[in-house]
């Protein structure tokens, strides 16, 4: 099995390729090595290492709501609008074969979520997967966290591939053997079997939150987690689910007053005391569950100060965050906001370290994006496994690295026509002055029905996932 | 007047949308009921900052917006106007649009904000007068801005000393029934 490709000295490298020169090495992102297109029944026929899809519809079922690697890579989760989640499960590397180098392949489907009424409210309670969190591996078996609007579930997936053979009451199918036939005692015995993979709910964290659920986070003490509403963050225990504690509480008297919501929170990678949540007016609070039990008060507070120069109507929903993500080593934050990616450091809290504009010609643009509903859109961000690069999506399928130590910035497209297996992704560029060069496109051809809202990165090396409203495509890195 | 009808246009399509978001699966979403709340809100300082300067006024005195807290983001459950939405849009261009007067109306201008708070402190919250022609559910969404918007227009529109035809009268009076649940 070839070591896994060093993520170190970069993936500043993906960069190389804007603009003519595409060094070799580790400089090519090429697509895909699969891709998936989602169906209601997953095909598992492969052609040239994609999965085809015979039907081009896309049924709003199948968008794709969240995508998450397992910590080491090993799995990745998606989970969709009408409930589902199906997880892949990356090919060991063979000699025999080695361009197909670590491809994911499903593994497990399962529903996770049912759609539920709430009788009291007369409301319907969707059952889009919102979030999907990995559990680390203590055993054999995996487990994730999966949550819709209102309940968190723990799924245990296992694979089973031996099955008991011999009983003596009862033959190979399961019926009942004439006793009159029974002449010996033999022990069963464990034989081989089809490889089987199945998932079971352990537990169910339901009836702790009033408003929906927009994160869940596992603390790294593996013991606890969070799940966090539009108000309230409530810590768990994983193995109790009849109880949580309230650890934040922003709901004011007077509904009248409300000001600001909670829109995501993540624990600390390494300190189980500390964790942050970002609000709609755009700050993040970290707090630190040891000052208190309930962390009303922040221990740090995290906010630039708008520049008035940008100010509009749109001002206060460009500024809400949609997604926070601490760095895995625990130093920076990132937050995503409508149009920027802004990198923080833990220690200082008067204005980011960096910022990253993802789409800023859409900056003239927010009056139609308010009409059709755009503006609301909530894209996340993540790192790469080293914190060195950022990335993040956008619309027309495009999605946005940032090197954080080159400074350098690509924009690259999902889409089915440009991807072809062993082929490398080009670089776009959208156009905002007059003249539009021959490659590029421009800002009112772009496609805002197209938003890549979820993205993923490898823990440790460079394979993204990329959602793309019904499609999920994985992108490595090629070396040679 | 281009930002004064675009913060028109802006704080009708808010309205639309929460009263959209109200039918839509899963309930309502705080979140983007509070960032329409904040639009319409930011909307309609701009609309009367743009009106003041437009007339060559002097400051307008402590604008609406001191008093108001934000109004409540709708609360989801309850309904509010249905038959208003649509009428709703046609109503505010049309009177406001038309009551852009050439001639200052200082009195009116500050008049108007008084007016309106008192009006808008009296009527915010929940109890209200059912007017004649709704359903008769109460409003949960953003009563106060929709006060604060319709009575402006209405109030500019109907004061004694703005040359305006009576024709717009009943229209103005089904703002302010509007204005009033």
């Amino acid at each position: 099995m070839t070591p896994p490709t060093p993520a170190s000295p970069s993936p500043c490298t993906f960069w190389l390729g804007l603009g003519a020169q595409i060094s070799s090495g580790f400089s090519r992102l090429s697509p895909p090595c699969c891709v998936f297109f989602a169906g209601s029944d997953i095909d598992t026929r492969k052609i040239n290492n994609s999965f085809l899809r015979d039907h081009n519809y896309a049924t709003e079922a199948d968008i794709i709501s969240t995508v998450e690697f397992n910590s080491t890579g090993e799995l990745l989760a998606t989970g969709d609008k009408g409930g589902r989640v199906v997880v892949f499960q990356r090919e060991q590397e063979s000699k025999n074969q080695p361009h197909r180098r670590g491809e994911y392949n499903v593994y497990s489907t399962f529903q996770s979520h049912e759609p539920e009424f709430d009788y009291l409210k007369s409301l319907e309670i969707e059952e889009k997967i919102n979030k999907i969190r990995w559990l680390p591996q203590q055993n054999a078996a995996y487990f994730l966290l999966s949550t819709n609007d209102k309940t968190v579930k723990l799924w245990k997936i296992s694979e089973r591939d031996k099955r008991p053979e011999g009983y003596n009451l009862k033959d190979e199918d399961g019926r009942i053997r004439d006793p009159t036939t029974i002449t010996a005692l033999r022990v069963p015995v464990l034989r081989p079997m089809d490889l089987m993979v199945e998932a079971t709910p352990r537990r169910v964290f339901s009836n702790a939150h009033t408003y929906h659920i927009n994160s869940i986070s596992v603390n790294s003490d593996y013991e606890t987690y969070m799940s966090t509403d539009d108000l309230r963050i409530n810590l768990w225990h994983l193995e109790i689910t009849n109880r949580s504690f309230n650890i934040v509480d922003i709901k004011p008297a007077n509904m009248e007053e409300l000001t600001e919501v909670i829109t995501a929170a993540e624990f600390h990678p390494n300190q189980c005391n500390t964790f942050v949540y970002s609000s709609s007016k755009g700050s993040i609070r970290l707090c630190d569950m040891r000052a208190a039990a309930l962390c009303d008060n922040h221990s740090k507070f995290f906010e630039e100060p708008e520049d008035p120069s940008n100010r509009s109507f749109f001002s206060e929903i460009i500024s809400s965050i949609s997604d926070v993500k601490f760095s895995h080593s625990g130093r920076y934050l990132m937050t995503r906001d409508y149009l920027t990616v802004k990198v923080w450091d833990l220690n200082m809290e008067s204005k980011p370290l960096e910022t990253y504009q993802v789409h800023d010609y859409l900056r003239s643009k927010l009056c139609s994006l308010y009409e059709n509903d755009c503006i609301f859109d909530k894209f996340e961000c993540v790192w790469n496994g080293t914190d060195s690069v950022l990335m993040t999506g956008s619309y027309n399928n495009f999605f946005r690295m940032f090197d954080r130590n080159t400074k350098r910035d690509v924009t690259l497209e999902a889409s089915r026509e440009n991807s072809k297996p062993r082929a490398i992704l080009k670089p776009r560029k959208v156009c905002v002055g007059g003249k539009r060069r021959k490659d590029e496109i421009s800002v009112d051809s772009l496609d805002f029905s197209k938003k890549i809202l979820h993205t993923a990165w490898h823990p440790s090396e460079n394979i993204i996932a990329v959602a793309a409203t019904n499609n999920l495509y994985i992108f490595q890195d090629k070396v040679n | 007047m281009d930002v004064s009808a675009e913060a028109k246009r802006i704080m009708v399509q808010a309205l639309s949308k929460m009263y959209g978001s109200r039918s839509q699966r899963g309930g309502l979403r705080l979140h983007r009921s509070l960032l329409l709340t904040l639009v319409m809100k930011s909307a309609r300082d701009i609309y009367h900052s743009a009106r003041a300067a437009s007339e060559s006024q002097d400051s307008q005195e402590e604008k609406p917006a001191a008093s108001d807290s934000p109004s409540d983001p709708p609360r989801g459950e309850d309904e509010s106007m249905d038959t208003s939405s649509p009428e709703v849009p046609e109503e505010p261009p049309k009177s406001a649009s038309a009551a852009e007067p050439t001639h200052a109306e200082e009195d009116q201008e500050n008049r108007s904000p008084v007016r309106v708070d008192r009006h808008s402190r009296k009527r915010r919250g929940k109890t209200a007068t059912e007017p004649d022609f709704l359903p008769c559910k109460r409003a949960k969404m953003d009563s106060g801005e929709v006060l604060r918007i319709l009575q402006d227009a209405t109030l500019r529109s109907n004061s004694g000393q703005c040359a305006r035809g009576t024709d717009t009268l009943p229209g103005a009076h089904m703002l302010r029934a509007v204005a009033t649940c």
